[in-house]
C-alpha cells in the first residue's frame, strides 16, 4: 500500500517523535508514506476561526499538490485532517473557489486511526508485535477534530468511536470504558486562557483514573501535548497520567523496546509503558 | 439604534443577509438547549450558545461581536454536531469573530485573538507554523511574558521545540492567499 502523507507543523515541531513512530509502524507493516513536496501549513484552528478565505486557501493548496501525486492522503493530525477535509468538501462543491474548472480527485483524506483500525491493518499490526503490551490499562482518548463536525470528518461513530479501542486491543492492551473520550481539551485556547485548559484537562484525567485506567493513548498532538502539559499545571496528590500516541504504542511493541530518546519526550514520566519492557522474560518471540 | 435593546425589529439586516449568503441557518433554532448543554467551555461564557443563536436570528450583531464568548470558544464543534436542525453553529462564531476583527471591534478577550494572530503571522511568513517565533511573537504583543515560562523550558530541554523555522518553496502561493485573493469570491 501506498499513501500521500501531510505530516503537519506540529509533527516537524513539539511533535517531532509522532511523525518517527508513525513512519516506523508504516514501514512495519509494509505502508510505504510519500509526503506531499511542499506541503504548507493547514491553518489549524486560527485560520478558520478568524479568517474564512485563508482557513479554506491554505489546505485548499494542499490538496491541489496531493492531487498530483494520485494516492489516497494518510493525516496523523487530527487538526489538519478536519481541516483538509473541510478544504476538501468546499471544493468539490464548488471548484470555483480556487478558481478551478473542475475538481473530483478520487482520493480520499484518512485519519491515521481510521487506517489502523481497519480488518486488514490490525492482522497486519496482530501479525507484526513483538512484544504485546500486556496489563496496560488505557482510557483511549479522541478529542474533537477526527470526528467533529461529522458532516464534515465522514466519521460514522462521532459519540462512540471505537478505532482506538481496536487499536489498542490489537496491541494486547486493554481499553478501560469511560465517560470523557470525545470531550475537548481546549487545546485551541491553552496559551491564550490556560486556567480554562488546566480545568478541562482535569476533569478528562479524573475521569480516565476513575474508570481504572493508568495512562491515556490519542491520536491528535494537540490533545497529547495539552492534556500532559496542563496536568503539571494542576497538581494535585494523584499522580499524573502520561498520555501516549497510538503509533507511539504500536513502534514498542512492533520493535520489542521502548528506547530511552522516546522516554524522553514526555513532560510525565511514561513509567508505565517502560515497565512492560524492563521485566525479564516477558518479551514473546517474534512472528516476523 | 440601542444595542441593549433585543427586538427582532432592531436587527441588523446586513448582518444577516450574511449569515444567509453563508448558509448557517439561524433561523432553524427552536432552543432546545443541546448545544449550550454540551459546550464544554460554557462556565466561562458571558453569553450561551443558544443565546448566541437566538440572538444572531434576532440580528443583534453588537452584542454578539462584544462578547467573551465568541473569543473563549474553542471550535470544538461539539454544538453543531449535536444540534438537532444541524445549524452550523461552529461556523457561526467564525463568522462573528471575523467580522469583530474586521470592523476593529475591541475583543472582550484580547489574548485570544493576539494568540491567533500570531500564529497566522508565522504561517504568512514561513508556510509553516514555527512554534518558537509563534510563542515570542503572542508574549510580545500580550505583555504576558513569564505564563507559560516554565513549561517553555521544560519543552526546549526535551528538544520539542524546533530551533530554525521550516520555509517552504511556494511562498509566492501563501502570500497570494494571505493578500485576499479570492476575497470576492466570499462576499
Amino acid at each position: 500500500m501506498k499513501l500521500a502523507y501531510y505530516p503537519g507543523c506540529s509533527l516537524e515541531g513539539s511533535a517531532r517523535d509522532y511523525d518517527q513512530s508513525v513512519r516506523q509502524v508504516c514501514r512495519a507493516i509494509d505502508i510505504e508514506l510519500v509526503e506531499i513536496p511542499d506541503w504548507n501549513c493547514c491553518g489549524a484552528s486560527s485560520a478558520h476561526m478568524t479568517d474564512h478565505e485563508i482557513g479554506m486557501r491554505l489546505p485548499m493548496r494542499n490538496l491541489l499538490l496531493a492531487k498530483e501525486m494520485g494516492l489516497d492522503i494518510l493525516v496523523p493530525c487530527a487538526a489538519c485532517f478536519q481541516r483538509l477535509k473541510a478544504a476538501d468538501k468546499a471544493l468539490r462543491a464548488d471548484p470555483g473557489y480556487w478558481d478551478l474548472k473542475t475538481y473530483a480527485p478520487d482520493y480520499t483524506i484518512i485519519h491515521i486511526s481510521t487506517l489502523l483500525a481497519r480488518v486488514d491493518i490490525l492482522e497486519r499490526i496482530e501479525g507484526a508485535l513483538v512484544k504485546p503490551l500486556t496489563g496496560l490499562s488505557l482510557a483511549c482518548y479522541y478529542g474533537c477534530l477526527s470526528l467533529r463536525n461529522p458532516r464534515v470528518t465522514g466519521a460514522p461513530d462521532w459519540e462512540t468511536p471505537e478505532n482506538l479501542e481496536r487499536i489498542v486491543r490489537a496491541v494486547g492492551a486493554a481499553p478501560v470504558s469511560w465517560s470523557h473520550r470525545t470531550e475537548c481539551c481546549s487545546g485551541s485556547l491553552t496559551l491564550a486562557r490556560p486556567d480554562i485548559a488546566v480545568r478541562l484537562v482535569g476533569d478528562i484525567v479524573r475521569a480516565a483514573r476513575r474508570a481504572g485506567a493508568t495512562a491515556i493513548v490519542t491520536d491528535c498532538p494537540m490533545c497529547q501535548a495539552n492534556v500532559e502539559s496542563r496536568q503539571l499545571d494542576a497538581g494535585g496528590r494523584e499522580a499524573p497520567l502520561p498520555v501516549f500516541f497510538a503509533a507511539e504504542l504500536l513502534a514498542a511493541a512492533f520493535s520489542g523496546e521502548y528506547p530511552a530518546s522516546q522516554q524522553k519526550t514526555h513532560l510525565i514520566a511514561p513509567d508505565i509503558l517502560s515497565s512492560c519492557f524492563s521485566q525479564p522474560g516477558s518479551a514473546r518471540e517474534g512472528t516476523r | 439604534m440601542n444595542s441593549d435593546r433585543i427586538a427582532a425589529e432592531d436587527g441588523n439586516q446586513k448582518f444577516l443577509h450574511k449569515l444567509e449568503v453563508t448558509g448557517i441557518d439561524v433561523h432553524a433554532c427552536f432552543q432546545c438547549g443541546r448545544c449550550s448543554a454540551g459546550c464544554p467551555v460554557a462556565d466561562y461564557f458571558d453569553l450561551q450558545v443558544m443565546e448566541v443563536v437566538r440572538l444572531a436570528s434576532y440580528g443583534m450583531e453588537d452584542i454578539l461581536l462584544g462578547s467573551r464568548t465568541i473569543w473563549l470558544c474553542a471550535a470544538c464543534e461539539t454544538c453543531a454536531t449535536r444540534c438537532p436542525n444541524e445549524i452550523e453553529i461552529a461556523g457561526l462564531m467564525d463568522v462573528l469573530r471575523s467580522l469583530a476583527l474586521k470592523k476593529g471591534i475591541t475583543p472582550a478577550e484580547p489574548r485570544v485573538p493576539l494568540l491567533h494572530k500570531s500564529f497566522l503571522d508565522s504561517i504568512r511568513h514561513w508556510g509553516r507554523a514555527y512554534e518558537i517565533g509563534m510563542i515570542a511573537g503572542y508574549k510580545l504583543r500580550s505583555g504576558d511574558l513569564v505564563g507559560d515560562m516554565k513549561l517553555g523550558m521544560q519543552m526546549f530541554a526535551k528538544g520539542k521545540l524546533k530551533l530554525l523555522p521550516h520555509s517552504i518553496k511556494g511562498r509566492e502561493d501563501i502570500r497570494r492567499i494571505f493578500s485576499g485573493k479570492g476575497k470576492e469570491y466570499e462576499r
